[in-house]
């Protein structure tokens, strides 16, 4: 195995792992402050997919697709919260799980309407297109590159924002006691539309993201929500720098899985079921991750409570 | 009573005229949402367009959407078979349905025409007098991508392709033919959208060329990716990874890429020529390879309608296996496992005014038989 495919391999799963962020990194904060679980944050990366897509196809701007994107995701959290989720906060668990299902299936639907079955095209704007050559000799796209600076600066902002604002210190303190911060005068229902909004931008930037190097389809995000729920489960509820922390674990467990389990398996077996057998193992490494951490840590690597 | 006898009388009646014009129940369970929708809603409308040409008002279709979830399929299939009682069963697309679904369906002596889906396990000694395929086994293509990788002269060639009983068909039915060294194999996950781990691993083997398969938004995620990659092999693959569907979204980034097909719209045949320009006029959208596969199937289903009554289903396998319909394909004819004997082309991704397509350019096999002919003992 040379240094350049090992190098391009952390690379890849460090990519992986800062999108898994952006996607877990709301989802947290939901569960965490407003103790809801969300299935419809799937569908939210889907539709900044829809909408980068849509104007791009207008406009052909890949800076205005992206606001756009984050725009779109914003509005439509803010208006599930508004409308649907607001009314889950008292209810348990599985009245919560069945609402934001509901919820997948009519925001599925409703973009099938919309858009059709087929999948959009999203293209990777001229100036971040084809690779670039790193030290070491290392090729690598550009465009995966910026999605790695990008993913890092918003786990930056997110610290910071959750360290040094207002806002943060309510969020914090919102985990710690709902009633309390309610009683000290904070606009909870306010707080839990702000945060339900910025989780939910945060998801649709991921999916504009991602939709340039993939395809823009219906049912997108929900292969995306179930790493990362196995994500918060690994960095611990409401934890961000859990969330980033398991994001990076989890890409890197799944892309150098892919690559070493084969090859592992080979060592004892004939080529084909090498790749057969190594595969179907490493698909199930990131599972073997999460259950290896409760045992450790039942509450998660950073989870406050279990 | 009298009321009874009048109703008893009056079902006698009814009787013997529901028997004279014995319209045909077709189950259609395909995929019409999530990401290999395309495809199932290709193969749909092709069927529908052939049935509402035909004008026959004795076939009765009922389609339902298996969201390419095996265990959906199944219901699907227990409900269509037990509370709507249809005759004739088709639409999947995934092979790994396929096995869930008509191995019972055959045995329950239901027909089942396959537009899409040939798993090899079907083809061989798992082969049914019920079960008929109208598109191809599922190596067929394959080999002959297998064959075309040869004459084009590559050596050592990366291939790779989702775990699952299509995908390991394809790998099989593309070793079967190739001749070469192969620089790497990999088995993906199902529905998986980002490459890059593949990629490098492409770019690191060494490799002269790349065969993957990877069918509906697979395919596109994957070609967008391996072209900003900067690797520069060429790609050859099954007409799936670049059907009609496909080659919009993927754009550029397509174009002279060569694969294998057994339908192509510029074959020349006043069937065909019919064919696309009806699709296009009634859907707005070229047809692809499904779409042709789906008109097929029940252009195959009505002509042996014409000659043979559902209720006597010797006669109706026999009036299927004659196959006598104009195919898109030109002449079409089944082998002794029910599976197409039949000419697979290559062709070229080409641009056309602003749409991408495909163009044939040479055959790669001719009246090609699949492998597991021999193993059907029927």
């Amino acid at each position: 195995m040379s240094f350049i495919l090992f190098a391009e391999q952390v690379l890849n799963g460090l990519q992986f792992g800062v999108m898994l962020f952006l996607m877990s990194a709301g989802l947290t904060l939901v569960f965490g402050v407003m103790g809801l679980i969300n299935l419809a944050h799937g569908s939210l990366f889907m539709i900044g997919a829809f909408a980068a897509a849509a104007v791009a196809g207008l406009t052909g701007s890949f800076v205005l697709a992206l606001m756009a994107a984050l725009a779109a995701a914003a509005a439509a959290g803010a208006l599930v919260e508004v409308l649907v989720i607001r009314r889950l906060y008292d209810r348990d668990h599985l009245d919560q799980v069945l609402a934001t299902f509901a919820l997948i299936l009519i925001f599925s639907e409703g973009t099938r309407w919309i858009f059709g079955s087929f999948p959009l095209f999203l293209n990777i704007p001229d100036y971040l297109s084809g690779p670039v050559t790193l030290p070491g000799g290392i090729q690598y796209p550009l465009y995966r590159l910026t999605l790695i600076g990008i993913g890092l600066a918003v786990a930056v902002g997110l610290f910071l924002l959750i360290s040094r604002t207002r806002l943060g210190i309510q969020i914090r303190a919102g985990e710690s006691d709902r009633e309390m911060i309610a009683a000290l005068g904070v606009d909870i229902s306010k707080l839990y539309t702000i945060v339900f909004a910025l989780g939910a931008a945060l998801a649709g930037l991921a999916g504009a993201l991602v939709g340039a190097i993939q395809s823009v389809q219906v049912g997108m995000g929900e292969p995306v929500l179930i790493l990362a729920f196995v994500v918060i489960v690994i960095g611990g509820i409401g934890s961000i720098k859990g969330a980033l922390i398991g994001s990076i674990l989890v890409g890197l467990t799944d892309t150098l899985g892919g690559l070493f389990m084969p090859a592992l398996f080979a060592l004892f077996m004939d080529n084909s079921s090498a790749a057969t057998a190594g595969s179907a193992l490493a698909s199930m490494l990131i599972y073997i991750l999460m259950a290896v951490v409760l045992i450790v840590k039942p509450s998660g690597l950073f989870g406050a409570r279990a | 009573m009298k009321l009874k006898t009048l109703a008893l009388v009056a079902s006698f009646m009814a009787l013997p005229i529901a028997a004279f014009s014995e319209p045909v129940k077709v189950g259609i369970i395909t995929t019409l949402s999530g990401g290999g929708a395309g495809l199932g809603i290709d193969v749909r409308d092709g069927f529908m367009l052939a049935v509402k040409q035909s004008g026959n008002t004795d076939i009765e279709v009922v389609i339902e959407d298996d969201q390419r979830k095996p265990d959906i399929a199944v219901q699907l299939a227990d409900k269509m078979i037990q509370s709507e009682k249809v005759d004739v069963m088709t639409g999947i697309i995934w092979s790994n349905l396929a096995m869930a679904v008509i191995p019972s369906a055959v045995a329950q002596d239901k027909i089942y025409l396959s537009p899409n889906a040939g798993p090899s396990a079907l083809a061989g000694r798992g082969c049914h007098p019920n079960y008929f395929n109208v598109a191809w086994q599922n190596d067929n293509l394959h080999e002959a991508a297998g064959a075309y990788t040869n004459s084009a002269g590559f050596q050592n060639t990366f291939i790779l392709a989702p775990n699952y009983p299509a995908g390991q068909d394809a790998l099989t039915g593309f070793k079967r033919q190739y001749q070469g060294e192969l620089a790497g194999e990999i088995f993906t996950k199902l529905g998986q959208t980002d490459y890059a781990a593949e990629i490098a691993q492409i770019r690191a083997s060494g490799a002269d060329s790349v065969f993957f398969f990877l069918p509906g938004g697979m395919g596109i995620s994957f070609l967008k990716q391996y072209a900003d990659s900067g690797v520069d092999l060429p790609v050859v693959g099954p007409a799936f990874s670049f059907d009609q569907g496909i080659l919009q979204a993927v754009g550029q980034a397509a174009i002279g890429v060569k694969n294998t097909s057994q339908w192509n719209k510029d074959i020349d045949n006043p069937t065909n020529a019919a064919f696309v320009e009806t699709f296009q006029a009634e859907y707005g959208r070229l047809p692809s390879l499904y779409a042709s596969q789906g008109f097929d199937t029940a252009n195959l289903l009505l002509s042996a309608m014409a000659k043979a009554d559902i209720s006597d289903r010797n006669a109706f396998r026999a009036a299927l296996k004659e196959a006598d319909f104009h195919s898109t394909r030109g002449d079409f004819e089944f082998g002794n496992n029910n599976h197409p004997v039949q000419n697979i082309y290559v062709r070229e991704v080409i641009k056309e005014g602003d749409v991408y397509t495909n163009k044939i350019i040479g055959v790669a096999l001719e009246n090609h038989v699949d492998a597991y002919a021999a193993d059907c003992q029927m």
